[in-house]
């Protein structure tokens, strides 16, 4: 096997120098009852190329552009990724270390989550971002456990607009405390209805996404205003943070926490991950934060390094006491996501987010057109609400067979939405793709 | 000694991101604009984010330099105990990498998506099979939400036996994460000591074990190398008292076709692909953390399930008493993908031979170095050893200092000062990937440490970019963004 690389004569001298007669010798302390009788049931190993026909074969099931003309969203979304980001990722000195517990060699680990670090608070517009968690939903969810450690409260608020996957994140994280979670309606223009929080007591935190899981865009300043005027914290959840590119990030607005997820940072769909956990706070709240965390000091020579700290936050000092049990956290998308966003730059992250909006915008006028109803008269990014005319499931399967999918069917999650569907469209898509998809409605 | 491997070579300084932008660069080839552009609503719009621009060529210099500042497993040895710091095969990116899976829409209707469906099916039944269990959920991103998992599902189960329980076992020797992660579903921690054999005994845990405890969280091998060879007797005790028994498979590398920890007695375990199972550690992750049970746990696995009906692969929901979800999505694919194809490439007999050889690696090492380092436990040692500076102490040199001098001489540090049993230990785990040569060359290169003037070792390390960093003073005035 090529991955192994002792000789017989490796194993008889090595074995020789402990004293075993054999390789089984190595598992005597080993009891006899506990040890297998019978080799693994597994299949025959494969060589190199069979493994490639095997893996090509399973891939190409997967209905993808340009093949599809997928137009979904919901957490998930298609952005160009430049082939140096993807290039610069494999570079294996950054992919086959561990995590930088030896600072002095994994100075490149720890000045790029630094830097990672630093664009992501400048993007959601807040004081400090740790180096990630797993992705958006556990983002939130132990965003949630933060504001409940701070306020030591038990009682949350999630908006019904937040992801539906995050939401179910977060009710098994809280579930076996037994916190009480208490959800906020949507109002008729596809935002939150907040007016319940006046007069709540015991409030740790609410939270909501912007742009919410309908792709509307939030006021956050007014939702904040009246989370804090209920004492609690205000936790902003998001699933498309290049929005933030062109509309007000969160820190502006008041948010105290802010989550989410990054993969539209640089970082494949990949069948729904790896992703990247963003998340962010304000300083006051640091020793509250769970997750890793790098920071800036100097060697022995007096120059500027960097280190992993605070981590008497963490589980491997404080164990049973430990903000979190996060350990292994998403470095290397949390690498892509800075890598990508130092490519595209400060001056394309606005021209992009401002494509993807104007892109979403000519395909909603479009659907409009063709009939189609979108019941959500809010501001939206690059996906919105759609009601089709003649029904969503001969619409659906009918443009599937055009290889179009034409969304995400919303009524698993929000039954009065039967017949609607999410669309997401991202700078991805070209017009002669929004157009044969109008064209497609019409008919 | 001959030549260390460590020296010193031309790298080059490189300032942080912004420091270097300029506004006007671009290192994206931005799509055409084939759509005009549509009114804003004033009230919403920010003024974009302060992030500098640079070219391609920037970026990609910027990033280069700073890989040369890293060690990584295609660096060299890289022995950090209880990480499995195992090469990498590289044809495995390859396959993560192809268009049909990194484009594949998570939400996308099953039979458009038949391909990464069955190639999570697959892999949970070779994880089944590797572990000795029933049925597996993929769902965990790491080994950490993967002992949530399994701390959720004991939960789910004395719940739904209305069975309250508050407390939980864990040995002394356990990872960090362990009492950490029951601590997320209520369960308090009740320590006990390991024997001075380094494992578990059956009395210990008989004197602490009661109704009102949930089970017992075991590492095995646990983190002192060693196989807890009462496994068995303490599964029984854990058992009739109704409680169950949860394996961190944190070091599963040492037992692979050896041991079936389903058929032991443990009820629930994860594993660690980013460990056991090849896939890149990616300097912390991503990872993933499958987790394993027996039969009678599985109507609590997380959902979505993947199932198998009528010649499709399905995603269902369908399993009333689940613990719910755990992922926005269905875990790692990306991870999972690397880690099929490393047990799809290795087969049944690769993979025993991995541990075989992971096994007779770390023997050969604490043979070799016992006289030169004092080892705590004297006996056969699974896929890893742990000795501590107790020889050194005389002269004031400490596991730090030889740590840091390894660096010296071209590896990678073991993992320092866990498990916590042993004062000073150094916890060295070789994997079953470095051949007799490199594992001779560390030897020499301990030994020699071993021997060297202490002022040199306390001054360690020369050759790396950075000397010893100040982690006090970033603790006490923490610099977390620029």
């Amino acid at each position: 096997m090529r991955y192994l690389p002792h000789t017989e004569e490796d194993i008889a001298s090595m074995l020789r120098s402990v004293g075993a007669e054999n390789i089984d010798d190595l598992f005597s302390m080993i009891p006899t009852d506990c040890r297998m009788k019978t080799a693994l049931d597994l299949p025959d190993a494969l060589t190199e190329w069979e493994l490639n026909t095997l893996l090509e074969g399973l891939a190409e099931t997967m209905a993808v552009s340009p093949a599809y003309k997928v137009f979904m969203g919901a957490g998930s979304y298609d952005h160009y990724i430049p082939e140096s980001v993807s290039y610069l990722l494999g570079r294996s000195e950054f992919s086959t270390a561990y995590t930088p517990y030896q600072p002095e060699i994994s100075q490149g680990t720890l000045q790029g989550i630094y830097e990672y670090q630093t664009l992501t608070a400048r993007l959601l517009g807040m004081e400090v971002a740790n180096a990630s968690m797993y992705d958006g939903a556990s983002s939130l969810a132990e965003a949630l456990l933060m504001a409940i450690r701070i306020t030591k409260r038990r009682r949350i608020a999630l908006s019904r607009l937040i992801h539906p996957h995050y939401r179910a994140v977060v009710r098994t994280y809280l579930g076996p405390e037994g916190y009480e979670i208490i959800e906020l309606p949507s109002l008729e223009d596809g935002r939150t209805d907040i007016s319940g929080l006046t007069g709540l007591d015991e409030l740790a935190a609410a939270a909501i996404q912007s742009p919410n899981f309908f792709g509307c865009i939030e006021d956050l300043q007014a939702i904040g205003k009246a989370v804090h005027e209920a004492g609690a914290l205000s936790v902003v959840s998001f699933t498309e943070p290049l929005a933030y590119g062109l509309f007000k990030n969160p820190g502006s607005q008041g948010a105290d926490i802010v989550c989410g997820e990054g993969q539209s940072f640089g970082i494949p769909p990949s069948f729904g991950g790896p992703g990247l956990g963003m998340f962010a706070c304000r300083m006051k709240h640091v020793r509250s934060m769970p997750g890793r965390l790098v920071g800036k000091t100097l060697d022995r020579d007096g120059r500027p390094g960097f280190v992993l700290t605070l981590a008497t936050r963490e589980q491997h000092i404080r164990r049973e006491k430990a903000n979190s049990n996060i350990c292994t956290n998403s470095s290397l998308c949390a690498l892509a996501s800075a890598m990508y966003l130092a490519s595209v730059g400060g001056t394309g992250i606005r021209e992009l987010a401002s494509l993807n909006y104007d892109k979403a915008e000519y395909l909603k006028r479009g659907l409009k057109g063709a009939g189609c109803a979108i019941p959500f008269d809010s501001p939206t990014f690059n996906e919105f609400v759609v009601e089709f005319p003649n029904g969503l499931n001969d619409t659906y399967s009918k443009l599937l067979e055009k290889n179009i999918v034409a969304g995400v069917p919303l009524a698993r999650w929000y039954p009065e939405l039967a017949d609607h569907a999410l669309l997401c469209v991202t700078e991805t898509m070209g017009r002669e793709d929004m157009d044969t998809l109008i064209r497609e409605v019409r008919s | 000694m001959k030549e260390p491997q460590g020296t010193s070579g031309l790298i080059l300084n490189e300032p942080l991101l912004w420091e270097k932008g300029k506004m006007g660069r671009s290192g994206f080839s931005m799509p055409r604009r084939d759509v005009v552009p549509s009114p804003l609503d004033e009230t919403l719009a920010g003024d974009g984010p302060d992030i500098p621009d640079l070219s391609e060529v920037d970026v990609v210099r910027h990033y280069t330099r700073l890989s040369q500042w890293n060690f990584g497993v295609d660096t060299g040895m890289y022995p950090l105990g209880s990480c499995t710091m195992k090469y990498n095969p590289k044809i495995n990116e390859k396959q993560a990498a192809l268009r049909g899976f990194a484009k594949g829409h998570p939400l996308l209707p099953i039979e458009l998506s038949q391909g990464a469906l069955e190639l999570m099916y697959r892999l949970e039944r070779y994880l089944a099979e590797i572990t000795g269990m029933d049925a597996v959920t993929l769902q965990p991103a790491a080994g950490a939400h993967g002992e949530l998992a399994g701390m959720l599902l004991i939960h789910a189960y004395h719940t739904a036996r209305r069975s309250r329980r508050s407390k939980i076992i864990v040995p002394d020797t356990a990872h960090g994460t362990n009492p950490a992660s029951a601590a997320l579903c209520g369960f308090s921690s009740v320590a006990v000591p390991s024997n001075e054999a380094g494992v578990v005994s059956p009395e210990t845990v008989a004197a602490v074990m009661d109704e009102e405890t949930a089970g017992i969280m075991i590492t095995n091998p646990n983190t002192l190398g060693l196989f807890e060879e009462n496994i068995r007797k303490i599964a029984e005790i854990v058992h009739a008292k109704g409680g169950l028994v949860y394996g961190d498979g944190a070091n599963m590398n040492a037992v692979m076709g050896i041991v079936q920890m389903g058929k032991i007695g443990f009820d629930v375990m994860h594993l660690n692909l980013h460990k056991t199972f090849s896939t890149p550690h990616g300097g912390g992750g991503p990872g993933s953390g499958p987790v394993c049970v027996r039969e009678f746990l599985a109507p609590f696995l997380p959902v979505p399930r993947v199932i198998h009906r009528e010649g499709m692969y399905e995603l269902s929901e369908d399993f009333p008493e689940s613990i719910g979800r755990l992922h926005a999505f269905h875990g790692n694919v990306g991870v999972m993908i690397k880690a099929f194809c490393y047990i799809m490439s290795m087969g049944s007999e690769g993979l025993k031979r991995a541990s075989q050889f992971a096994v007779l690696n770390a023997n050969y090492i604490k043979e070799n170095l016992k006289g030169s380092l004092h080892l705590p436990y004297d006996r056969g040692c699974m896929h890893e050893c742990v000795f501590s500076d107790k020889f050194q102490e005389g002269n004031k040199v400490t596991t730090l200092d030889m740590a840091k001098r390894l660096m010296d001489y071209g590896f990678h540090p073991p993992t320092v000062y866990f498990p916590l049993v042993v004062h000073g230990a150094m916890m060295i785990e070789p994997t079953e990937t470095e051949s007799k040569e490199d594992i001779d060359r560390f030897i020499e290169a301990i030994r020699t440490i071993a021997a060297e003037d202490p002022e040199l070792l306390r001054e360690a390390p020369g050759r790396p970019k950075l000397r010893r960093l100040d982690e006090t003073a970033a603790a006490r005035n923490p610099r977390l963004a620029g």
